[in-house]
């Protein structure tokens, strides 16, 4: 038969459940969502044996069937509606040997739904460390169920576990507990109601919304029927069935499970003390904010650069080897552009989530939210906002998808919508050549002015993340009711595999996600950039070449040639002189001559697109937007530049540098000419303190950045967020460049 | 006077009282705040809030307030330095 078993991995966050599930399913697996919300859902193929699959699915971590959460209701959801296609033929409940107790809560539960579970009791190889011990054998007898043990660290036990999985028609479907003797009178009248019914199941299904919201009650239509007893009184008798529950756990527990209170508990203690000490805890956690700062905003542009050189050598190639004409200008500028500026973020996604699962793994993490929770709070914020709300200063993208841990959705909505304020790695190139320009060289107290301004724009953008977040969480009005709780794990040594699977999905769900979007976005520039529709655009090269031979180049281009000249003159004479060449001064002057023809050559090269630009729908639609820019100082090219870096900030630079057709990206080259651009109004220099000031404030507080907007989109699964953000933040940031030019100008 | 989780000193233990019903989240039943167990202050954090408890085995850290709704009996005194 060639029917897969379907099997559900559930139990307590951090029991090593997807340690096991690797070890299952190997590469074999995908990561998505479950349709219309953010849960991520992983699943995988195990092959058993004699040729057998089993469908494993990861639900999210749980203590219980009662749900608290949208993580949690989902496992709820999948073990209670039969029809769902990934219903499990058997359930796999995973414990690690310290928390068993608390682990065999969820798997009463289970069992009681009569859904076949077998237990894993991981982390095995702890147990002697830890003075534990258990009869297995006594243990699946009172539970009615079989056992693995298993190391995940250790590789052993899997066997087991898959021969239960192959066997799993043979695992008893009885009960563990009665739960009618919590309200007898109550279950029989239920009994009565619905006699099709599993009681147990039924239970589960009227309190699912007790605690959380409501989901949907798909296996019994009228609810209304049985609501018999307020919500209150269901939460009581919640609670005594779980007061009925860990009695029944501790009668067999006692029987079961020894544990030598003697053996070592010092390492965990000692390095609590010292991790979440006031002036220690800190301290470290600040070197480890910096080593992971230094490891994305620097270790991580060797690989950025060299993708970045693959991309346009690769761009370069197709232009040159396939014949000229509209495909290859799109597979070379829209296409290959497009996903260069995609695959440049990789390792700055894969630097930063190897350091959060290694913190994750080890068990650090936890004390890094206990030590912030306090501090956070005030902000409508949690101990879980601080890890993304730093790492946006290198990448809003990673940030906000490490947003996830956040059980609170206000909490975690509040942190997605202004981790985009911290300043990110892409505003960085705008700012710098920005306050270069305007920003005088001078010292105070020995900083320079110019560091002083960056360092300002950093704390403007932390300062604006921090007062929104105020603000939002004054104005969301949005009923959270996971109240703060989390677990202090032990600390563990980090497996590399699994953090090299989470390294792998996660940046692999960033390239495929919001790749597309980008992928998109970039198309329609790169087309609207290289089309119009007017005569100009179509016979810019005619016009361009005419103007030349009439008026010359422009001012920029000819003391750019005469530049270029002159030291290709005093390199020539200096080789002549110093004996490295022999030539004639008639040959000289030929070289001279040549050079100077392919100077002007490129020269006329970079008008023509210059114009071309000027001229297509990009350059319309900047012409167009003027006089919306003009108040903040700015001039039509600088619209360009704001309207194309709407795709991301970085393309401000780049697309001044093709305006100014400098035609390269050399930072030097493009701050000249952008020094020497005038204000044709005011006669004064375009880049002047005024304007710079503006054009940073814009950049601080505009929402540039379509990959961002991707995200959030998907983080929050509406367009809402991701538009209103986009909206709030442009108009906020035009307010604020409008205003500071005024004032200056 | 009656001893919440939120007077227990470091190292402090002592055992959860009868509490009235649905006063606390049921997640933290689950994690084995239940009457008659055990537990213990580990640590606090700096700004006084959250504080890290030991119950029944299990490490959980939780905010000041709902630790003012846990009452006990405080049956050691002895503070581990």
């Amino acid at each position: 038969m060639s029917k897969q078993i379907n099997v559900a991995l559930i139990g307590n966050p951090n029991t090593g459940k997807t340690s096991v599930f690797n070890q299952l399913t190997g590469l074999n697996q995908k990561v998505g969502n479950y349709p219309g919300i953010t849960v991520e859902k992983k699943e995988g193929i195990c092959k058993l044996a004699r040729g057998v699959k089993a469908h494993i699915l990861d639900l999210p971590g749980t203590y219980s069937l009662n749900t608290t959460s949208l993580d949690e209701s989902v496992a709820v959801e999948l073990l209670l509606n039969k029809n769902d296609k990934d219903h499990p033929d058997v359930a796999i409940v995973i414990s690690d040997v310290e928390n068993l107790k608390r682990n065999l809560l969820l798997f009463t539960q289970i069992k009681d739904l009569k859904i076949p579970v077998i237990l894993v009791i991981n982390m095995a190889d702890r147990m002697s460390r830890k003075g534990i011990s258990i009869d297995i054998t006594l243990l699946e007898e009172k539970l009615d169920t079989k056992i693995a043990l298993v190391s995940t660290r250790k590789g052993t036990g899997i066997d087991r576990l898959k021969e239960l999985i192959a066997d799993y028609k043979n695992l008893s479907t009885a009960p563990n507990v009665d739960t009618t003797v919590i309200a007898p009178e109550y279950f029989d009248k239920l009994r009565t109601t619905f006699p099709k019914q599993d009681l147990y199941k039924l239970w589960l299904v009227i309190t699912q919304d007790v605690n959380f919201m409501p989901i949907e009650k798909k296996l019994i239509k009228d609810t209304s029927s049985f609501a018999t007893k307020s919500s209150s009184e269901l939460k009581r008798l919640q609670q005594k069935e779980t007061i009925l529950r860990y009695q029944f756990i501790n009668g067999i527990l006692k029987e079961t499970y020894k544990v030598d209170l003697t053996a070592a508990k010092g390492f965990r203690a000692t390095l609590d003390k010292i991790l979440t000490h006031k002036v220690f805890g800190y301290l470290i956690f600040f070197i480890i904010l910096l080593t992971i700062f230094q490891a994305i905003y620097d270790w991580s542009s060797y690989p950025m650069d060299f993708i970045d050189e693959l991309f346009a050598s690769a761009s370069e190639w197709v232009k040159n080897t396939l014949p000229p004409g509209m495909f290859t200008d799109l597979l070379a500028e829209g296409i290959l552009a497009g996903i260069g500026g995609i695959v440049i973020f990789i390792p700055q996604i894969a630097f930063l989530f190897l350091f959060i699962s290694l913190l994750e793994e080890s068990g650090y993490m936890s004390r890094v939210v206990f030590l912030m929770d306090r501090i956070m709070r005030p902000f409508g914020l949690s101990g879980k906002s601080v890890v993304p709300l730093i790492s946006g200063t290198a990448c809003a993208i990673p940030a906000i998808m490490a947003t996830r841990t956040i059980e609170s959705w206000k909490e975690r909505l509040i942190t997605i919508l202004v981790t985009p304020f911290t300043t990110c790695s892409a505003r960085l190139p705008i700012y710098l050549i920005i306050i270069a320009l305007i920003i005088p060289e001078g010292r105070i107290l020995g900083l320079g002015y110019q560091a002083l301004t960056l360092m300002m724009l950093y704390l403007i953008g932390f300062g604006a993340a921090i007062l929104s977040a105020m603000v939002l969480n004054k104005v969301l009005n949005i009923k959270s009711r996971t109240f703060f709780v989390i677990e202090m794990p032990n600390y563990k040594l980090p497996m590399l595999k699994n953090v090299a699977y989470t390294v792998w999905e996660k940046t692999k769900s960033f390239v495929l996600g919001a790749g597309k979007i980008i992928l998109a976005i970039s198309i329609i520039l790169w087309f609207l950039g290289s089309n119009g529709y007017s005569e100009e655009f179509n016979d810019a090269e005619a016009i361009v070449t005419e103007r030349v031979q009439s008026e010359g180049f422009s001012n920029f281009n000819q003391s750019a040639i005469a530049d270029d000249l002159r030291s290709y003159t005093k390199a020539l004479n200096d080789s002549v002189s110093s004996g490295v060449y022999d030539i004639s001064a008639l040959a000289i002057n030929d070289s001279l001559e040549q050079k100077k023809a392919t100077l002007s050559e490129t020269a006329l090269q970079q008008e023509i697109s210059s114009y071309k630009l000027e001229n297509s729908y990009i350059g319309k639609l900047g012409k167009g937007i003027e006089p919306i820019v003009k108040p903040l100082g700015y001039d039509w090219k600088i619209g360009i530049a704001v309207l194309t870096s709407f795709a991301a900030r970085e393309v401000f630079v780049g697309t001044l540098a093709t305006i100014y057709s400098v035609g390269s990206d050399q930072e030097e080259t493009i701050k000249h000419r952008m020094a020497a651009e005038v204000n044709p109004e005011t006669q004064r220099p375009l880049f002047n303190l005024a304007s710079g000031i503006s054009l940073l404030l814009f950049y601080a507080f505009a929402m540039q950045c379509m990959s961002t907007l991707a995200i959030v989109k998907r983080e929050t699964n509406s367009w809402k967020w991701p538009v209103s953000q986009l909206v709030f933040m442009s108009v906020f940031a035009y307010l604020i460049a409008l205003i500071a030019y005024q004032i200056l100008k | 006077m009656t001893v919440t989780v939120a007077q227990l000193k470091r190292g402090q233990k002592g055992i959860i009282k009868e509490f009235a019903d649905d006063i606390l989240p049921i997640k933290l039943l689950e994690l084995g705040c239940l009457p008659g167990n055990e537990i213990e202050l580990v640590q606090v954090a700096p700004l006084n809030d959250p504080i890290y408890i030991n119950v029944n085995g299990s490490h959980i850290a939780i905010r000041r307030e709902t630790a003012l709704l846990i009452e006990l009996d405080v049956f050691e005194d002895k503070v581990v330095v």
